[in-house]
């Protein structure tokens, strides 16, 4: 049993899922078993709207073992207020600004669905 | 006022293996052998040590160690929660057993064979760095290495102050000035130009090159701490430790601090000066020379900022104006750093920081009374 069981179950569905404190409302994420600030365990999970502000971005890659596409990871601010990593794609660099609004969807990555994100407001 | 409790202790003993890309030895033995150094330096024996203290990572279990050097029982053993961050909270946490009483004398060690064994700047997939953290959240988005999680961090800062990869460089070029002349570092006779290291290649473009990452060394590190009563009556000169302090505010994370706003990570730099002050009296920056954690080399940016040497955004200006390099007002990484010495996770700059105050230094700064010693924890060593 692990507490981010939900998050890669509702990926594999195409769904965004984060915690939300049962008792206080509070949104939290990478996932925990408590609330930080009320010490509750009751946990709601909440579907997010998958938009997203760009904070941080760098580009991934490695001297000695490159990756196969090398990616943009990204620290991303959801619009429920909590942080994530994630990708962009189908974004130039020189395009990416601190507070670029994004959009999340979904994609199989070494045998895995991951939330990845793309600028908002553009179709698959 | 009486003195604070963790000011009655002091660093008694200081031990270092060879640093290498190839030890032939294994990683306990580099422990053993760097531990078995210190204990000697501080004219101790194994039957003296009676705490031992790492930090996450190592892969040299305490029972291991201590039945390699013989010693014959532990009453303390404790590890800090953070990377090489972590290096100055161990001195905290050996310091605070010792003050109270808890144990005599605490071995602090660090080894590693992080070149020809596992290489510490490759991704991680798998390595175990606490169960509560949820690497796969970071590792299956391709944010994988240390190098990209300084970029990250780094990036706000360096886009709010103009800071460009030339300014990261004249950090570096002073640090390899230092280490061309100290015999023990990994760049011994091999200075760097700016311009070989604007040349070196990417490892996180736009921010971090090859020049601007530690070495990945074989190789340990040791440290005793004993109370400063006994330290008088053993074989070195004093190194009373004046301050030690860590800080983790809520949410914050063992290397992968990526989930908390600037402001968080500004509460915690205060909490350790403040820390630091309460302790020992005076001003983090009111020392006579500094060993600045530097993994990479924004660290040294944000080192000398968070601990008062400069205000925010002056770190590159403080840096190309001489004031940390050789013959400077603020002599930093005299030793070489990360990047020049060795990489074993800071325990190596405490050591040089040690040396500083003994007078024992290859590259000596002429009067030291006291030094930092600062990363994510910091310390503040001195002379009695």
């Amino acid at each position: 049993m692990r507490d981010d069981d939900f998050f890669w179950d509702g990926a594999r569905e195409r769904r965004l899922l984060i915690q939300r404190c049962g008792e206080c409302g509070q949104v939290r994420h990478p996932p925990g078993p408590m609330c930080g600030r009320c010490q509750s365990v009751a946990v709601d999970i909440v579907e997010c709207s998958g938009r997203a502000k760009v904070e941080g971005w760098l580009v991934s890659k490695h001297p000695t073992r490159p990756d196969d596409h090398p990616r943009i990871v990204a620290r991303l601010r959801l619009d429920e207020g909590v942080a994530m990593i994630s990708n962009l794609q189908g974004i130039a660099l020189e395009d990416i600004r601190e507070g670029l609004a994004v959009e999340v969807f979904f994609q199989e990555i070494d045998g895995k669905v991951l939330p990845q994100f793309r600028l908002a407001g553009v179709t698959a | 006022m009486r003195p604070h409790p963790i000011t009655l202790t002091a660093i008694a003993g200081i031990g270092e293996t060879d640093y290498s890309s190839n030890s032939g030895r294994s990683e306990l033995h580099l422990a053993a052998q760097a531990s078995l150094a210190a204990i000697r330096d501080a004219g101790l024996t194994p039957a003296d040590i009676d705490g031992l203290v790492t930090f996450t990572y190592d892969s040299s279990n305490e029972l291991e160690l201590q039945r390699a050097l013989g010693v014959p029982a532990l009453n303390w053993t404790g590890r800090t929660p953070f990377g090489g961050n972590g290096a100055m909270a161990t001195v905290q946490m050996a310091a605070a057993a010792v003050a109270s009483g808890v144990a005599n004398a605490v071995l602090i060690y660090r080894a590693f064979n992080e070149r020809s064994g596992a290489r510490f700047g490759a991704p991680e997939t798998s390595r175990i760095m606490g169960g509560g953290l949820k690497n796969d959240f970071h590792y299956d988005f391709g944010f994988d290495t240390a190098a990209k999680m300084y970029a990250m961090t780094y990036q706000p800062y360096a886009r709010r102050y103009g800071v460009t990869s030339e300014d990261l460089g004249r950090y570096v070029v002073t640090a390899r000035d230092y280490a061309a002349t100290n015999p023990r570092a990994t760049y011994y006779q091999r200075p760097l130009t700016l311009e070989e290291h604007q040349a070196s290649r990417w490892i996180v473009e736009p921010f971090i090159r090859r020049w601007d990452c530690c070495l990945e060394t074989d190789g340990g590190s040791a440290l005793v701490v004993t109370s400063l009563d006994r330290a008088r009556d053993l074989k070195q000169p004093v190194v009373r430790v004046h301050g030690a302090a860590q800080r983790h505010g809520l949410n914050s994370r063992t290397a992968y601090d990526v989930y908390r706003s600037d402001d968080d990570r500004a509460a915690d730099e205060r909490s350790i000066n403040e820390q630091l002050h309460r302790q020992s009296g005076f001003r983090p920056h009111e020392v006579d020379a500094a060993m600045i954690y530097d993994a990479f080399s924004p660290a040294v940016f944000f080192g000398l900022e968070n601990r008062g040497f400069c205000g925010p955004g002056e770190a590159k200006a403080f840096i190309a104006e001489g004031h940390i390099g050789r013959g400077g007002s603020m002599p930093v990484n005299t030793h070489g750093g990360l990047v020049g010495e060795a990489y074993i996770h800071g325990i190596n700059s405490i050591i040089e920081g040690v040396r500083q105050i003994r007078g024992q230094a290859a590259n000596q700064v002429a009067g030291v009374e006291r030094v930092l010693v600062t990363g994510g924890s910091a310390l503040v060593i001195g002379t009695p």
